[in-house]
């Protein structure tokens, strides 16, 4: 039979196993919104803000690592999506963003709503397509999720004339794609990895770091088994969270310009670094000429393109962490060869001697409410077992170091973008996934005004999100800034104008809670977490004064921390 | 140093602005690019000259692989290969520089394929490397119009780029 475009786009994604559509409805997309009438299979989620679909489809990609979907239309439909594809690029997010576009015969004439859509996410996607015939419509669509979710995963637009979703016919959703051009590479290189495992077993300081990279490739199990195996210690990226249980002994916390200092201390004096799955980024490494002066190192990555892009590598590995990570195991127990006990010994004293500098610890004996103690509560309280998605700033970093993440995919947060608005639509996207889930988004004052319109989605869908505001009546992050590096100058940072959130809140038909005082914070969040099927927005107004610490100034080295 | 990277890719609209945008976003310089489709018309092959350090030089090979429009790529440079650039040069030709072009455009094996009163077009072929030297010898002020195509290469033997 045959179908209108239409009807193919919604056939496609019902056929690739879609669950929900994050969009907005315009002039270029009203066919499509046409065929999402007459279903009820694919669940269309209306967002209030374009952003706010790409990030919400971001947060159930993150937090199920099925592909997102966005549907929104031409011009400032595309415009507004923008941000969000980015954010997913950054932190190689699976996303699938159908993009209306004009008819065909208009494309190039400056019509209404009209903007070149693959012209502008080009440098901030892993492919895009412009569909030219309807005939094209459905391998397209096929590709654009076999793209974005094999090898290095990533945003992937799919641009669609309003022509193209009236014309008919055949349709039939292709099993299977093959493309000539595009073959990641899944297995590691055997004798790579060989070499690698000799020089794992041989170290006498090693230490694992890993990156998104094991979020993302599902090698947390396999990670777990290899760093017990050989109780090596072990840190994790921003990204990477939750690939190792934060609550093992062997983990060191994360590390970087924020990490603990025995994580960046044994960075720096390692001697052999075995890198899975991360990127070098420069919130991680520091000074790049201080980087790890005295180890071989080990890079395991999908993308060759992450391999000695920053930092020389000895042994690159390319390949899907998972499966390099099962065949070091193989090695491992195949060999008769075993670490060094005594040096292992030796470097574990060593890092407990880093550890027991307490670098976290923060004081509780003052007036106000310290940002560190709502988050150490809300571990507690929540028995570490809340999804958590941030937005971006200070209250990110004290998310990262308090909640113990001990399982994968349960903190999402736009690490490489860092992009302030991501956290209440990302949290949506998370509780559309998980529905009897405790979906936690801590924000800042600033960040939350960013997309604070997504309330309203969060009422017409029932989401009984839990918003930990940290509300330091600064953009926090940029304060600490000017305070540390502009003699106090602080520029634009200070927030003038509050909204009264609980009353906003409650404007939304949400819940609002008002905490000022230390001592109210465990009681509030048993009370808030308690309204398990109400928003609650809960406001903790907290010390302006604190700090994120330890931190690594800007061209210091990993074993330059500041403390306190 | 100098290479020359060669590129099969998916001959559709857009593959183009890809590579040509992945250079400028990264911060490489291209510099010349031709480009245009092989016996398979779904086919381009792309001849791209740049320069860098080895480690610029393999980013820039890993990112053009990363492109979803690349199927193959190899640097021509890394081993036995012929190269090839094509010039179309007009001059200005009168009185004795008529006769001075045409024996400077013999010492070259150049061509000149249309001829006015007051003008030579010359055709110049050869190694991309030697154009500025054909150039320089014709000197500046008698030169109306330069075209290049950009350096093409293919490599020496039976090594083949092909799918
Ligand atoms: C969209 C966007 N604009 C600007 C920034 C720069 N920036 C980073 S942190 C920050 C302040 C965030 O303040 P707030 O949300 O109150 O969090 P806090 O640092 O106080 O915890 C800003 C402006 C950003 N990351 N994203």
């Amino acid at each position: 039979m045959e179908l209108t475009g239409a009807d193919i786009v919604i056939r496609s994604l019902k056929d690739e196993g879609v669950e929900f559509i994050f969009g907005y409805p315009g002039g270029a997309v009203l066919h499509i919104y046409d065929a999402i009438y007459a279903q009820d299979e694919v669940k269309h989620i209306l967002v209030r803000h374009e952003q706010g679909a790409t990030h919400a489809a971001d947060g159930y990609a993150r937090s199920t690592g099925k592909p997102g979907v966005v549907l929104v239309t031409s011009g400032p439909g595309a415009t507004n999506a923008v941000t969000g594809i980015a954010t997913a690029y950054m932190d190689s997010i699976p996303m699938v963003v159908l993009t209306g576009q004009v008819n065909t015969d208009l494309i190039g004439n400056d019509a209404f709503q009209e903007v070149d859509s693959v012209g502008i996410t080009r440098p901030c996607v892993k492919h895009n397509f412009l569909v030219k015939n309807v005939k094209d419509l459905a391998l397209t669509i096929k590709k654009a999720f076999y793209i974005a979710t094999t090898g290095r995963p990533g945003p992937v637009v799919v641009d669609i004339p309003k022509d193209i979703t009236a014309h008919k016919t055949e349709y039939e959703y292709p099993e299977k794609v093959t493309m000539r051009s595009y073959n990641p590479t899944i297995k590691g290189h055997t004798s790579q990895i060989k070499r690698a495992m000799d020089l794992i077993i041989g170290a006498k300081k090693p230490m694992i770091y890993t990156g998104g990279g094991v979020v993302l490739g599902n090698g947390s199990e396999a990670l777990i088994e290899f760093t017990r195996a050989l109780n090596y210690p072990i840190t994790n990226t921003l990204m990477g969270l939750g690939a190792y249980p934060a609550s093992d002994k062997q983990f060191l916390g994360m590390l970087g310009m924020h990490g603990t200092y025995e994580a960046n201390m044994s960075m720096h004096h390692c001697d052999v670094l075995i890198a899975i799955g991360a990127r070098f980024d420069d919130r991680v490494t520091g000074n790049i000429d201080k980087f790890c002066p005295d180890a071989k190192i080990i890079h395991v990555d999908i993308d060759p393109s992450s391999i000695s892009k920053n930092v020389k590598v000895d042994v690159p590995i390319v390949g899907d962490v998972a499966q390099v990570l099962a065949e070091f195991l193989g090695i491992l127990k195949e060999s008769p060869d075993r670490p060094d006990e005594a040096a292992i010994k030796q470097w574990w004293n060593q890092i407990e001697e880093w550890r027991s500098a307490a670098c976290l610890k923060f004081d509780t004996s003052g007036e106000f409410i310290k940002p560190q103690h709502v988050l150490s509560e809300l571990y507690k309280i929540t028995e570490g077992n809340a999804y958590v998605t941030s937005d971006v700033g200070q209250h990110q970093m004290w998310a990262a170091q308090f909640y113990g993440f001990d399982k994968p995919r349960q903190w999402i947060n736009s690490g490489g973008l860092g992009t302030m608005g991501f956290g209440l639509p990302a949290a949506m996207g998370v509780q559309l996934a998980h529905p009897d889930g405790t979906v936690c988004c801590v924000t800042g004052e600033a960040s939350i005004q960013m997309c604070i319109q997504e309330l309203a989605t969060c009422k017409q869908y029932d989401l009984p999100l839990k918003i930990i505001l940290l509300n330091n009546r600064y953009m926090g992050m940029v304060r600490q800034w000017q305070e540390f590096f502009y003699e106090k100058r602080y520029s634009q940072s200070y927030m003038e104008t509050l909204p009264d959130f609980v009353k906003l809140a409650e404007s939304f038909g949400h819940v609002g809670m008002k905490i000022e005082k230390p001592g109210d914070v465990e009681n509030a969040l048993k009370e808030g977490l308690g309204m398990k099927d109400k928003l609650v927005f809960m406001n903790f107004v907290t010390d302006q004064a604190e700090n994120v610490y330890p931190m690594i100034p800007a061209g210091a080295g990993l074993n330059e921390m500041i403390l306190v | 140093m100098r290479h020359i990277i060669s590129i099969l890719m998916e001959n559709e609209s857009g593959a183009l602005s890809r590579v040509a945008g992945l250079f400028s976003a990264r911060g490489y310089n291209i510099e010349s690019l031709a480009v245009a489709p092989t016996e398979d018309a779904t086919i381009s092959r792309m001849t791209l000259v740049t320069r860098g350090s080895d480690e610029i030089i393999e980013q820039i090979t890993k990112q053009l692989n990363k492109c979803v429009d690349v199927i193959k790529l190899i640097d021509l440079t890394e081993g036995e290969h012929i190269e090839r650039e094509m010039m179309l040069i007009k001059v200005k030709a009168t009185g004795e520089l008529r006769e001075e072009i045409k024996r400077l455009s013999d010492i070259f094996n150049a061509r000149i394929i249309d001829v006015t009163e007051t003008t030579y077009t010359i055709e110049w072929t050869g190694e991309g490397t030697k154009s500025d030297a054909f150039i320089e010898a014709l000197g500046s002020t008698t030169i109306l119009e330069t075209v290049r195509t950009g350096v093409s290469g293919i490599s020496r033997g039976e090594k083949c780029l092909r799918i």
